[in-house]
């Protein structure tokens, strides 16, 4: 092989895998019974970039010290992360099926303990951008050695702590620093406009001193790559505010607060099984 | 000499700043408050002013921690306490080795009153798996708890003073973490006592002693893991335990003094805040709660004199009660 491959290759490689990302998202949610669908499936072409494009990384150590770091600080939409992580032959794929279960590394909200490759404990919603932002200056004294990236889910950026996260980053500038939010709009209560909308979101960001780029479409995986591999070479801190679908890829789910933390019953996955492979 | 055991704390940041640069500081705009000033002046690529957002610089400490770097970030412990849910989370839960510096403990810093005095840290900090919590009882020890909480790895809670306090430690003194300190032995009673109020308690115990009363008095500085085998050893040979902190009654260091001797039947009384706190000089709400030497010399005496006489018990427990 040689060469770098192009965008179209990338997106041609990724594609497969970010269809068996939502089947196995839909699997272990149905096996575990509860768990939150709508934005492990809004998130699924972000997280599979991350990790099958964009991360550096060793496979099977996740404690290498110049590796990537990535916080998924919407812990709850961990089940993709798990998803990409048994693609990438980090996890067995059959161990999916213990998420949420007693004595498995699988917690339903994620615990680096149990599993480094998470990187940190989330899902008390708002802490992930601080946590990454320590990364990413403790990258900066040592030389600039790794990036972080940061997954935010658009609900918790109703949090004050992550505005005094934005605030120290728009201070201390780390370039290293790249957080993509999951804007699918929809979160547990309902439309993230009725309970506390966010906009003018961009325009928030960049007053803090972030240098912000939207993603018109987050699930669109060719969009996705282009703004990672442009953010990705540094000059962060960098917000990339991806336009998603919640529960992108199965029609019911999509756009419906009530799919945000919700296990799908066995008739309703095996339908939402049959339009992942159709459209996948 | 006397000093408080914030100012230290930020000579011995200083000094180990020097020989493991792993070490960063985190303030919240109290740096010259903390003493973590000299650090910041000395070190300053390794020093981070987050402003007055202690949530974020607990998060941001924590993300330096996982990321190999030894952070102590710093505020009052009131406000530290305040960030339950970060510490809870992005600290204890993932066991990054972080060392967070309540300074202003208690009423002891006087005139700025209740919403500057850390009364329920201990309590809340207590509660967390992993974290261990130390309150040293002076300049000396503080010293040299923060050169153990260097070495030690995991998440860590430091509770220090506003105000100056006695030297109560001896002379060559080498601290042992997790170990109370025996400063003075006694039979009647042994009198464990954490922080600002150790000194106090010493004082106390000399005048007991002119009462015929012999007070042993225990510095426990580690407050978590607590010295249960210590504890019950001179609780047993004194028989019972008189405990003394400046922090709010429930939680503490007698809610952890009871906790492990709960099973041994020792008769166990804690003496502590049990009510909001108020601006007045530190003394003098030191004497009106009854933790300056007098006051504490009273709550041990009637103490002595209900064990004498357990059917009065009940009707004379001395301190009010409050919380």
């Amino acid at each position: 092989m040689s060469g770098t491959p192009t965008r179209s290759e990338e997106v041609a490689r990724l594609k497969p895998i970010v269809r068996r990302m939502r089947e196995h998202v839909i699997r272990m949610i149905t096996a575990a019974g509860s768990g939150h669908p709508g934005g492990s499936l809004s998130a699924a072409e972000i997280v599979a970039t991350l990790f099958f494009h964009t991360l550096r990384r060793r496979p099977g150590d996740p404690t290498w010290a110049d590796r990537d770091r990535f916080v998924i600080s919407k812990g709850h939409g961990v089940p993709i992360v798990y998803a990409a992580l048994a693609e990438a032959g980090e996890l067995p794929v059959e161990e999916l099926a213990s998420l949420r279960k007693l004595g498995s590394r699988l917690q339903g909200h994620p615990d680096r303990v149990l599993l480094p490759w998470v990187e940190a404990a989330t899902g008390s919603l708002g802490q992930g951008l601080s946590l990454a932002l320590g990364m990413a200056l403790a990258s900066r004294l040592d030389g600039d050695r790794y990036r972080v990236f940061c997954l935010l889910g658009d609900g918790e950026t109703q949090a004050g702590q992550v505005w005094e996260a934005a605030m120290a980053a728009g201070k201390y500038q780390p370039a290293n620093l790249v957080v993509i939010l999951d804007y699918n709009k929809v979160q547990l209560d309902g439309p993230v406009h009725e309970i506390m909308d966010l906009e003018p979101l961009a325009t928030k960001w960049r007053s803090f001193n972030w240098k912000v780029r939207e993603i018109a479409d987050g699930n669109d995986l060719g969009l996705v790559i282009e703004a990672l591999d442009e953010s990705g070479r540094g000059g962060g801190p960098w917000m990339l505010i991806a336009h998603t679908v919640k529960g992108k890829g199965v029609s019911f789910m999509e756009g419906k607060a009530a799919w945000h933390g919700k296990a799908p019953t066995p008739e309703e996955a095996k339908r939402a099984l049959e339009e992942i492979a159709a459209h996948g | 000499m006397a000093e408080a055991t914030r100012a230290a704390f930020g000579r011995a940041l200083v000094r180990v700043g020097g020989t493991e640069d792993r070490i960063v500081v985190l303030d919240a705009d109290l740096a010259s408050s903390t003493c973590t000033k000299p650090f910041a002046d000395k070190y300053p690529e390794r020093f981070f002013e987050v402003g007055i957002a202690e949530g974020n610089m607990v998060g941001v400490a924590a993300g330096l921690a996982l990321a190999g770097k030894i952070p102590f970030a710093a505020s009052f412990a009131c406000f530290l306490a305040g960030r339950f849910e970060q510490i809870r989370v992005s600290v204890a839960y993932n066991r990054a080795n972080v060392k967070l510096v309540g300074t202003h403990a208690g009423i002891g810093i006087g005139e700025d009153g209740y919403s500057q005095m850390g009364l329920e840290d201990v309590a809340l900090m207590r509660t967390l798996p992993n974290l261990v919590v130390v309150q040293p009882a002076d300049g000396i020890e503080a010293e040299a708890a923060v050169e153990h909480l260097v070495r030690h790895e995991g998440p860590a809670y430091l509770r220090l003073t506003r105000q100056k306090v006695a030297d109560v430690s001896p002379a060559g003194y080498r601290f042992e973490f997790g170990r109370a300190v025996v400063l003075r032995e006694g039979r009647h009673l042994a009198i464990a006592a954490s922080g600002a109020v150790v000194g106090h308690a010493l004082v106390a115990a000399d005048a007991l002693a002119g009462e015929g009363i012999e007070a042993a008095v225990l510095n426990v500085h580690t407050l978590k893991p607590i010295d249960a085998a210590r504890l019950t050893e001179w609780g047993a040979r004194t028989g019972a335990v008189l405990t003394v902190e400046d922090h709010g009654i429930v939680g503490g260091l007698g809610s952890a003094v009871s906790e492990a001797l709960s099973e041994t039947g020792i008769p166990v009384r804690c003496h502590g805040v049990r009510d909001f706190g108020e601006s007045g000089t530190g003394d003098a709400l030191y004497a009106k709660h009854g933790l300056d030497a007098p006051g504490i010399a009273a709550v041990a005496r009637r103490f002595v004199a209900d064990l004498a006489h357990p059917r009065e018990r009940g009707h004379a427990t001395g301190t009010r009660r409050g919380a």
